[in-house]
């Protein structure tokens, strides 16, 4: 045994726990496949529905034709398999069974491991997006203005979503040290991503107010603005500061749960198992 | 003794009753379900009254006839949440733990004891709160709404249920299987999503599918079409065709499974 290899590193750890995920994934295809078209049908129904409306008002709503809104939901569909995290309930679930013993004895905080694995399970997640993307392309007819930016600025802003959603349902996934009820909290927060991230609906739908409410809060920055990235509804300067949105989510929801964990890990008890 | 109709009843309202007394225990859930079913029904609200600031009729509907819709969809996603999917992710749970032949073991009707085993009690808020909903949007109407479309709404509503039994049997008992189905299970629950809307809403592959494939169609627009007095009668003969259909075919789904059956690990 040489020393250079039991040396840690953050690298090889990232890259062992993106392996695992992405190893179990690919064992459960099957399973992943019928998740991954389960999550899509609650696009489709969106699209269906707005471009229904669009249809009625002549052909387009809120500056979006019945092509750019399919546009945008085929999109959403992307989006959707990236900013997948560890959500609260798994929480609940991980600390109602105390499964959570088995990861306090481990010397690396938790985060990094549920982090890495589902980075993984987005490369088997997206290899299985393509055949049903291109279903609902044949289906929907979307209208795309791709652009070599545009394009280069999503492969980053639906990493920087994904980012910025799993440390935000990471943090809320720490009501679950102090309660067994939490689920009600997060029912208030699952509906304000709904409302408030462009997931319903494109907020240049909402009104006004909702829509300028929406930019302070951090929901639109993991789904509606890598949307709006690809489709080409931003200018530059626009993804050039919502990229720097993203970072700053993260990062700021990072400190929070750095500091969170602290507070919640004294609390801990479990409560089974 | 569940040979008999009159006992496989008794049985069932047995099985509802030992379950609803063990779910009393715990009365804070009662709340808890009542305040996220309460951000549901508002979510679903904010949503009809966003498309109808855009448009005055979606598919054929107008806004109090789409409130009959959402009701419809809450009442029927509440008796799926409080009778049928608690007895089905028992039962999947069952197969794969290999418990499931203390169940197949006794003296009355296999299908009747794994369906009425488990009960989620306080999921019946969402009952009261879609025939809240209901009763809205018949007040919104004001038409010509009268006891034939009542007495026809229990009918549809009925059948709406059997016949998502129906479906959501035949695919637990696919567990006998496949013994990972929780992937299928989360694809029903969104497809029964697209129940929150008319069926007219959707393009002409998506409706076949919901009409013929997975008859939502006749499991919440029907029932809406009738309380708002949409229903042209003789769907609901189709209705309870499809629904005879249905749990027809969930019969011999479940005969089809436990003879496949061989236990997972007990």
């Amino acid at each position: 045994m040489t020393t250079p290899k039991t040396e840690f590193s953050w690298l090889r750890y990232y890259r062992a726990g993106a392996r695992i995920g992405f190893q179990h994934d690919v064992q459960y295809r099957t399973m992943t496949f019928v998740f991954l078209v389960a999550f899509l049908v609650e696009p489709v129904i969106y699209l269906a529905v707005w471009q229904n409306v669009a249809a009625s008002q002549g052909g387009s709503v809120g500056g979006y034709s019945e092509a750019a809104l399919a546009a945008y939901y085929i999109t959403w569909t992307l989006v959707r398999v990236f900013n997948l995290a560890f959500d609260p309930y798994a929480w609940e679930w991980r600390i109602q069974r105390g499964r959570l013993n088995d990861f306090l004895s481990m010397p690396i905080h938790p985060f990094h491991r549920d982090f890495s694995f589902f980075i993984g399970g987005k490369f088997v997640w997206t290899a299985l997006w393509f055949p049903v993307a291109a279903v609902l392309t044949l289906i929907f007819r979307p209208e795309f203005n791709l652009s070599l930016f545009n394009v280069a600025a999503f492969a980053v802003a639906i990493w920087g979503g994904f980012a910025v959603r799993f440390v935000l349902l990471y943090l809320m996934g720490l009501a679950n040290f102090w309660t067994t009820r939490a689920s009600a909290v997060f029912g208030v927060i699952i509906a304000g991503e709904l409302l408030l991230s462009g997931r319903l609906v494109p907020l240049d739908l909402m009104p006004e107010w909702v829509n300028s409410l929406a930019s302070w809060l951090p929901f639109k920055w993991t789904f509606q603005f890598p949307i709006e990235v690809l489709i080409g509804r931003l200018d530059s300067k626009a993804v050039w500061s919502g990229l720097g949105l993203q970072v700053l989510w993260a990062l700021g929801m990072g400190v929070a749960l750095w500091w969170g964990w602290k507070k919640a890990i004294v609390k801990y008890a479990a409560v089974g198992g | 003794m569940s040979g008999k109709p009159a006992g496989a009843v008794r049985l069932a309202i047995l099985h509802w009753r030992i379950g609803a007394l063990n779910e009393m225990q715990y009365r804070l859930n009662f709340w808890v379900q009542l305040f996220n079913s309460a951000i549901a029904l508002a979510t679903g609200l904010i949503a009809i009254a966003l498309v109808y600031g855009h448009t005055t009729s979606l598919g054929g509907w107008s806004q109090p006839q789409l409130l009959a819709v959402m009701g419809v969809h809450i009442i029927i996603g509440g008796i799926l949440k409080t009778l049928i999917q608690p007895n089905m992710n028992r039962l999947m749970q069952d197969v794969q733990e290999g418990t499931l032949d203390y169940a197949l073991t006794r003296p009355a009707d296999s299908q009747l004891m794994v369906s009425v085993k488990e009960v989620s009690l306080w999921s019946v808020v969402d009952i009261g709160l879609g025939l809240g909903v209901i009763g809205w949007s018949v007040n919104e109407l004001r038409g010509d709404i009268g006891w034939r479309h009542a007495v026809g709404f229990i009918f549809a509503l009925i059948c709406g249920a059997a016949i998502i039994y129906a479906i959501w049997l035949s695919v637990s008992t696919l567990s006998f299987k496949v013994v990972r189905t929780d992937s299928m299970m989360q694809l029903l629950n969104g497809i029964y999503e697209a129940g929150r809307w008319p069926v007219t809403v959707y393009p002409g592959f998506l409706r076949a599918t919901l009409t013929f494939l997975i008859p939502l169609a006749f499991a919440v627009t029907v029932p809406a079409e009738t309380i708002t007095a949409k229903i042209d009668w003789w769907m609901l003969a189709v209705g309870a065709g499809v629904t005879v259909l249905a749990l027809v075919g969930a019969r011999a789904v479940w005969r089809w499974g436990i003879s496949n059956y061989s236990g997972a690990s007990a």
